[in-house]
């Protein structure tokens, strides 16, 4: 009996250690964790490192991470003003996407983010480049280079004019791993003001009716519209998954009013709106 | 020759004693059918090597559900599998498949079998919590006799889906020990309805092999292990938009068995089981499948009980602590015409696992040789708990909040009195009972019905279904005539059934929608049955039994599966080696049904069997030969209970041979 005892408490005592050893190593938080480096743009004083969660870009939205290195201490800057510029050189013309401001992702932190939503891919003429103004300590700085955009294997993006002649941009955001759930979902509605300019919609509804093609085009049950939480902010709804597979989410954008701008209710004829994402997982 | 006559000595002192069983558990609204090989009266029933669903459909208390000629589902008083319990010699056991074609009764045969014990209502929950009642299937009863070596092998064929049928069992007993052992094989192609019309995806083919030993460690401790083992392949359900290509089973159990030398206690007995099936459905033979899909399901069962019974002076008590830890898997997976694309997968059963755990006590106290008061209560734990986060979260798309555990408390509680005297008989008794909801009824998801046409979500909130039960007897014996007439009604709250949801769309393609289990406020069930029996003379008896249920939901619509007036009359000749019996069944025409629930009027029928045997006895070898026809007129006919009206055999001549040496 009194072996066991002592047995017991052993055992506990080296479980306490082994909690407190990973307590230690919890402290230490690692800036870079969950994302990798897309590439590196470089002038005379800096170096800027563009990082996503993929490690690429891709057509669609992009949640886009940077840290701008000194080239001469090798220090990462922490005081730094950040904006960046996207545009699209094509054959004819010049133009933008919607994207974001860029912040710091933590007060003390090296890094800062936003996003940019790339509405069209490169292809062998025509091809994005990144332009990024930063200012430390008052002096300003630029930089350019030119970003790789390949078109996304499934649709995640629809340009758009609705029927009160706006030009429209419906992007699908999240789940970034769809499960078989209930699924948070984001989607980003922007609008083409002009060639430059692409700003948030604001107070709009985007209906969402997931179904699979390859199974009699069923649809899923209590999926939620997604709706603005804020103004200027991005739309939330809820996507039910019941299964794993290829999901068509048919889509139906309608304005404050509740007209539908674009887009198709799903019925035993019409079996597809003619706005959608795709997801396969 | 002298072990003949011990054999038949022992034969006829079973015979008798049986009897007396017989009546004396009329008194608890049980019923015992010879259901097996192992059954001493066994090669005195007309088709020996019936299935074990024919054996059950002779019970008035149950009828089967057919989506097919295999694995038929018992059912009692009108209630399915959710509502009753199924048992193996005490055992817990749980069919692995979403669609119910895989009731437990289908994982044994026969030869594995001596009886079934039929207990309606709460007269069941000794063996776990019950609405409409409980089946216990009985293995071999051996014990440490000196009958030394023993060799059996049977063989038959039915003619309508040729199906043939070979086994064979060795048993060994001496003081100290026993061993039995026993395989049987059926093997049926498609068979034939009325007018010659076959029927597709009738075809099955089931493997069966059993063993029980024991061993005597002391005069009054002895120890048993039993294992059985069942493999049915390429199983066709011509009712069902899918077959089975496996249903696979292992049944496992060792007990103790303890006489201790005390006054009081009679018998102290533990077991220890384990059981593992798995079962697999099949659309490849099918043409023109909208979409093909895999639908395995698995289920183990790992269990104990501990009973013990005894005599204090007017009373004889029971007491049993039973536990049993189940896991029910199942998956869907569905192929894509595009190969490129993903799989579709869903759980539909989301790795459910129960956990049960119940103290029953029972007490007979005999007033006095005629007059039996039974008082039975039974308290039980039961936790369901949803394994896989995957299932979890495929659930939470209808139940946001739904937690994966839950827990409740199960309680029943019956009362029986009896009264007996000078032939005339009556018994009035009262019961409560609750039920958990099953596994389908609690977490299935997209589960297609193909009798209403509509996919089945499961729901967690369903609370505890409850039965006020009150059921009277009467009987009357008197020299040549025996009469029975008996009823049961059921009042049951919280009555879980599928009611459409008409906002959520099917999944299934051309679903008719979907229905959520939900509890209806209370539903009504009546279960009535009247048995007869007359021996005209020495070697002739004459034989009747009627049965009717009716069940109504709140809104006094029906409920399914009600037995219309059903009908059954017999005429028995055995004089000596020779038996001969003629039948004549049928259903009157199905009045009461429902619709909503898929069903629709089943038209009356009749139907006449008949059946020879005879027995030859050689030096040291018997044989016993039974033929016989069924559906003598190959009427093309359906019953209630058929699966979408799937349409019944047709004229079949069937030959068991039983020989032994």
């Amino acid at each position: 009996m009194k072996t066991s005892i002592k047995y017991i408490i052993a055992i506990f005592a080296i479980a306490f250690t082994f909690v407190s050893c990973s307590n230690d190593d919890e402290t230490t938080v690692n800036e870079l964790d969950g994302i990798t480096k897309i590439k590196e743009i470089t002038n005379d004083t800096h170096t800027i490192e563009l990082y996503s969660h993929e490690g690429s870009l891709e057509q669609g939205y992009n949640e886009i991470t940077l840290r701008i290195k000194d080239n001469t201490t090798d220090k990462y800057i922490k005081n730094a003003e950040v904006s960046w510029a996207p545009l699209m050189h094509m054959t004819s013309m010049s133009h933008s996407c919607p994207y974001s401001a860029v912040e710091k992702v933590t007060e003390n932190g090296t890094l800062y983010s936003g996003y940019i939503m790339f509405q069209m891919a490169q292809n062998d003429t025509e091809y994005w480049d990144l332009k990024i103004d930063y200012t430390i300590d008052e002096v300003a700085y630029t930089l350019t280079d030119v970003i790789d955009v390949p078109a996304s294997a499934k649709r995640k993006v629809n340009t758009f004019t609705g029927s009160d002649g706006t030009k429209y941009l419906v992007a699908y955001i999240e789940p970034h791993h769809p499960k078989v759930a209930l699924n948070d979902m984001k989607i980003g509605v922007w609008k083409m003001q002009n060639m430059m300019t692409f700003p948030v919609v604001d107070g709009y509804t985007v209906k969402i009716d997931p179904r699979m093609p390859s199974m009699g085009n069923h649809t899923s049950p209590n999926n939620v519209h997604a709706t603005q939480t804020a103004v200027g902010g991005l739309y939330d709804g809820k996507l039910s998954l019941t299964m794993t597979g290829y999901w068509k989410i048919n889509l139906q954008l309608a304005n404050a009013e509740g007209t539908v701008l674009k887009g198709e209710e799903i019925t035993e004829t019409v079996t597809a709106s003619s706005i959608f994402f795709e997801i396969e997982f | 020759m002298k072990k003949l006559v011990v054999f038949f000595l022992s034969f006829f002192f079973y015979f008798s004693f049986s009897q007396e069983v017989d009546s004396l558990k009329t008194k608890e609204l049980k019923e015992v059918l010879v259901v097996g090989t192992k059954a001493p009266l066994h090669e005195k029933q007309g088709k020996t090597l019936a299935t074990l669903d024919e054996f059950l459909q002779k019970s008035t208390k149950v009828d089967l559900i057919k989506r097919g000629a295999y694995a038929w589902e018992p059912i009692i008083n009108g209630m399915a599998s959710e509502r009753t319990v199924i048992t193996i010699d005490g055992m817990r056991i749980f069919g692995a498949c979403t669609d119910k074609m895989d009731p437990v009764t289908s994982y044994v045969e026969v030869s594995n079998l001596s009886e079934a014990t039929i207990s309606s209502g709460q007269q069941g929950s000794y063996h776990g919590n019950t609405i409409g009642g409980s089946i216990d299937l009985k293995r071999s009863q051996r014990q440490f006799t000196n009958a030394g070596w023993e060799f059996f092998v049977n063989s038959g064929y039915e003619t309508n889906n040729r199906q043939k049928i070979i086994g064979s069992a060795i048993n060994y007993a001496d003081s100290l020990f026993y061993v039995d052992t026993d395989v049987m094989y059926r093997d049926a192609e498609n068979y034939k309805a009325g007018n010659d019309k076959e029927i597709h995806f009738s075809q099955f083919r089931k493997l069966n092999l059993s063993a029980t030993s024991g061993y005597r460690l002391s005069p009054n401790k002895n120890i048993e292990a039993s294992v059985i083992f069942d493999r049915a392949t390429d199983v066709g359900y011509p009712a069902l938009p899918m077959d089975v290509s496996l249903a696979e089973a292992l049944i496992t159990s060792v007990k103790f068995n303890y006489k201790p030398n005390l006054e009081q206690i009679e018998n102290w007995e533990i077991k220890l089981y384990f059981n593992t099936i798995t079962h697999t459905m099949d659309d490849t033979k099918r043409p023109d499948v909208p979409i093909h899909m895999d639908m395995p399901g698995w289920s183990d069962t790992y269990g104990f009980y501990s009973k013990i019974n005894g005599k204090y002076n007017k009373h004889s008590f029971l007491a049993n602590w039973s536990s049993f830890y189940n896991r029910s898997v199942a998956e869907m997976t569905m192929y894509p015409s595009d190969p490129d694309e993903n799989l579709m997968f869903m759980y539909t059963w989301p790795d459910v696992r129960t956990l049960y755990s119940g103290i029953y006590l029972e007490d007979n106290y005999g007033f006095n040789c005629h007059t039996n008061l039974k008082i039975s209560a039974n308290l039980g734990f039961h936790n369901n708990n949803v394994a896989s986060d995957f299932g979890l979260q495929s659930l939470q798309i209808f139940y946001p909040d739904m937690e994966a555990s839950n827990s409740r408390f199960l309680k029943s509680i019956a009362t029986n009195y009896s009264y007996d005297k000078n032939g005339f008989s009556y018994g009035v008794g009262m019961g409560y009972g609750e039920r958990a909801p099953s596994v389908s009824e609690g977490y299935g998801f997209y589960l297609y019905n193909s009798f209403d046409g509509f996919d089945y979500i499961g729901n967690p909130n369903l609370k505890n279904e409850k039965s006020l039960e009150g059921n009277a007897t009467i009987g009357y014996k008197k020299s040549q005539w025996q009469t029975k007439l008996s009823a049961s009604y059921f009042h049951i709250y919280d009555y879980i059934i599928g009611i459409p949801d008409a906002s959520v769309a099917p999944m299934t393609i051309g679903a008719n929608g979907i229905k959520v289990y939900t509890a209806l406020e209370y539903a009504t069930i009546l279960s009535t049955d009247f048995a007869v029996s007359y021996q005209l003379a020495d070697d002739w008896i004459w034989k009747g039994q009627l049965v009717y249920n009716l069940g109504k939901d709140n809104e006094s619509n029906g409920l399914p599966f009600m037995s219309p007036v059903n009908f059954m009359t017999s005429l028995g000749f055995r004089p000596g080696k020779f038996t001969s019996e003629i039948i004549l069944k049928g259903n009157a025409t199905q009045t009461e049904y429902n619709a909503f629930y898929g069903e629709d009027k089943t038209p009356n029928y009749a139907i006449l069997n008949a059946n020879f045997g005879y027995k030859f006895n050689f030096d040291k070898a018997k044989l016993v030969l039974n033929t016989g026809v069924e559906n003598v007129s190959d009427s093309n006919y359906t019953t209630y209970t058929d699966w979408k009206n799937l349409p019944r055999m047709g004229r079949n001549i069937f030959i068991n041979l039983m020989f032994q040496f």
